[in-house]
């Protein structure tokens, strides 16, 4: 046994050659992700910003794509994680088409691998910086799920990350309800991103909503929320705020 | 078959392009007691003849649950057979636990029989000397296939293999028309008729034959000694009575299962094995 000359091993706590071999922070990021269920499938909005640091830099990311023929994958956090994230997908469904038999891999088989990819990276102290939400339909199942970067997941009728867990859920424990239509789940969506264009820093006005259902998946052109900056309230916002300057 | 030059290694072919080795593993397959399945479009039943060495010692497991969706039955070398057993179970369990979903039994078979393709082409191993049947529920509805020692694999309506399964194959091939759109419990008891094929005239009772169901809503399992011997009572009473008011009586015995059966029980065991008409 040679101690001498050993290597670093390649995901070790120690020594500081070894730390470039995983990621202690995120770069280039993006912002919340929000998706809902609706009577047909799954609608998912998510703008297209990659910011670098607090610049924002990157406005063309794609921050969705379809996953297989059943599945919609969103991320929010560090944008090269997620294409390494499409990158694993990519072989997974070619794999899965490749057998050529009458199975196929659904939102909820994609959703708990995801979950032991993001689960088991954690625990190497290699994280995909990244939030991830996870929706689709497959025989007329409906299907929405969310894994976070530390392995964390679970299921609901509606699911957001980042900011939009503070800011989108409640609008949607609210608002929500089964069956909504088309119209109607885009119009609450919509209500959810334009609050976080206001209140979220890292937000930019260029969004895109997609829709999965049992068809197919579209993505919609990128477009602009109309917004109001005549509030009153924008004016003076510290009126009433005791304390603030 | 005879012993010639070629048959020493599994990776020696012969000039008629025959591979011995695989063939001889297909021969153990037959020496071992039969296995029978058949399926519907919901169902798939699974059966084998147990015969215990001697009375003083247990019979061998023959029937393997791999998970709730799936089973199997094995005819030839069962150590080999319990050995792919749990290979099959370590494959669907890790399957499980990443996608949280059954393992389609479709891909489950091919992986065994790419396995077994392995033991044909190393100078170092041998073929596994067992047949299974396995049974299984995927997206596409219920599914029995039979995997060689060759590496092949075949999809069935109905097959048997083991010794005296072509009696059992004759059986399964005048009826297996039926058997798509058959009941659970019509398929247990064409199972168990076949099994009586293969025993050629010695009486079917629940001590010598195992039974085993899996179907959609029903995860897979083998059927206690008792209700198979409530089957068999069943329709062996079927068989018996041809006149027309025993028929309705011995259809509520089936249908209510358990106290007119258990009262005709020890009847119909002394009266022997009833002849067939058909």
């Amino acid at each position: 046994m040679n101690f001498m000359a050993s290597k670093q091993p390649e995901n070790s706590l120690l020594g500081p050659e070894a730390d470039s071999q995983r990621t202690l922070y995120p770069y280039v990021t993006g912002t919340s992700v929000v998706a809902l269920k609706y009577k047909d499938g799954i609608l998912m909005a998510a703008d297209m910003g990659g910011s670098y640091g607090s610049t924002l830099r990157y406005k063309n990311v794609e921050r969705m794509k379809a996953i297989g023929k059943h599945s919609l994958l969103g991320a929010s956090g560090e944008i090269s994680d997620f294409q390494e994230i499409l990158r694993y997908l990519d072989d997974l469904i070619l794999y899965d088409n490749m057998w050529d038999d009458g199975n196929s891999l659904g939102p909820k088989e994609v959703h708990n691998y995801l979950t032991r990819v993001m689960y088991n990276r954690r625990n190497k102290f290699n994280p995909l910086w990244n939030s991830l939400v996870l929706g689709g339909i497959k025989n007329g199942q409906k299907y929405l799920g969310t894994v976070s970067m530390i392995g964390v997941n679970f299921e609901d009728d509606h699911v957001a990350t980042g900011f939009g867990n503070h800011l989108a859920r409640p609008i949607l424990r609210q608002e929500w309800h089964e069956n909504l239509s088309f119209e109607d789940g885009v119009k609450l969506l919509e209500k959810c991103m334009r609050v976080l264009l206001y209140r979220d820093r890292s937000a930019i006005n260029k969004l895109q909503i997609a829709k999965i259902t049992e068809e197919g998946m579209t993505i919609s052109q990128p477009y602009s929320l109309k917004t109001y900056w005549e509030f009153s309230a924008f004016e003076n916002p510290t009126q009433g705020a005791v304390g603030s300057w | 078959m005879f012993r010639n030059q070629y048959d020493t290694d599994v990776t020696t072919w012969s000039p008629a392009g025959r591979l011995f080795q695989v063939e001889y593993a297909m021969e153990a397959v037959k020496q071992g007691s039969a296995a029978i399945g058949l399926r519907s479009k919901t169902h798939i039943v699974l059966g084998c003849v147990n015969k215990a060495n001697s009375e003083l010692s247990s019979h061998q497991k023959k029937i393997f649950k791999v998970d709730d969706h799936i089973g199997v039955a094995i005819a030839g070398l069962t150590a080999d057979g319990r050995v792919l057993s749990r290979y099959m179970r370590n494959e669907c369990i890790n399957y499980s636990f990443t996608y949280e979903s059954p393992l389609p039994v479709g891909r489950l078979v091919v992986q065994l029989a790419d396995k077994a393709q392995v033991c044909t082409q190393r100078s170092w191993k041998r073929p596994y000397g067992v047949g299974l049947l396995v049974a299984g529920l995927d997206e596409s509805g219920a599914h029995l296939y039979y995997n060689c020692p060759s590496g092949n694999y075949f999809e069935y309506q109905a097959f048997a293999i083991g010794s005296r399964s072509q009696a059992a194959k004759t059986y399964l091939e005048r009826r297996f028309k039926n058997f798509s759109d058959s009941s659970r419990d019509n398929l247990v008891k064409d199972a168990l008729m076949a099994i009586r094929e293969t025993l050629q005239g010695e009486t079917l009772k629940s001590s010598i034959c195992t039974v085993a169901v899996v179907g959609v809503g029903e995860p897979f399992h083998i059927l206690d000694q008792e209700t198979v011997q409530q089957m068999i009572d069943a329709f062996e009473i079927v068989g018996e009575q041809e006149g027309p008011a025993a028929e309705p009586d011995a259809a509520a015995a089936a249908a209510a299962g358990q106290e007119a059966a258990a009262a005709d029980q020890g009847g119909s065991t002394e009266e022997g094995v009833a002849p067939m008409d058909i």
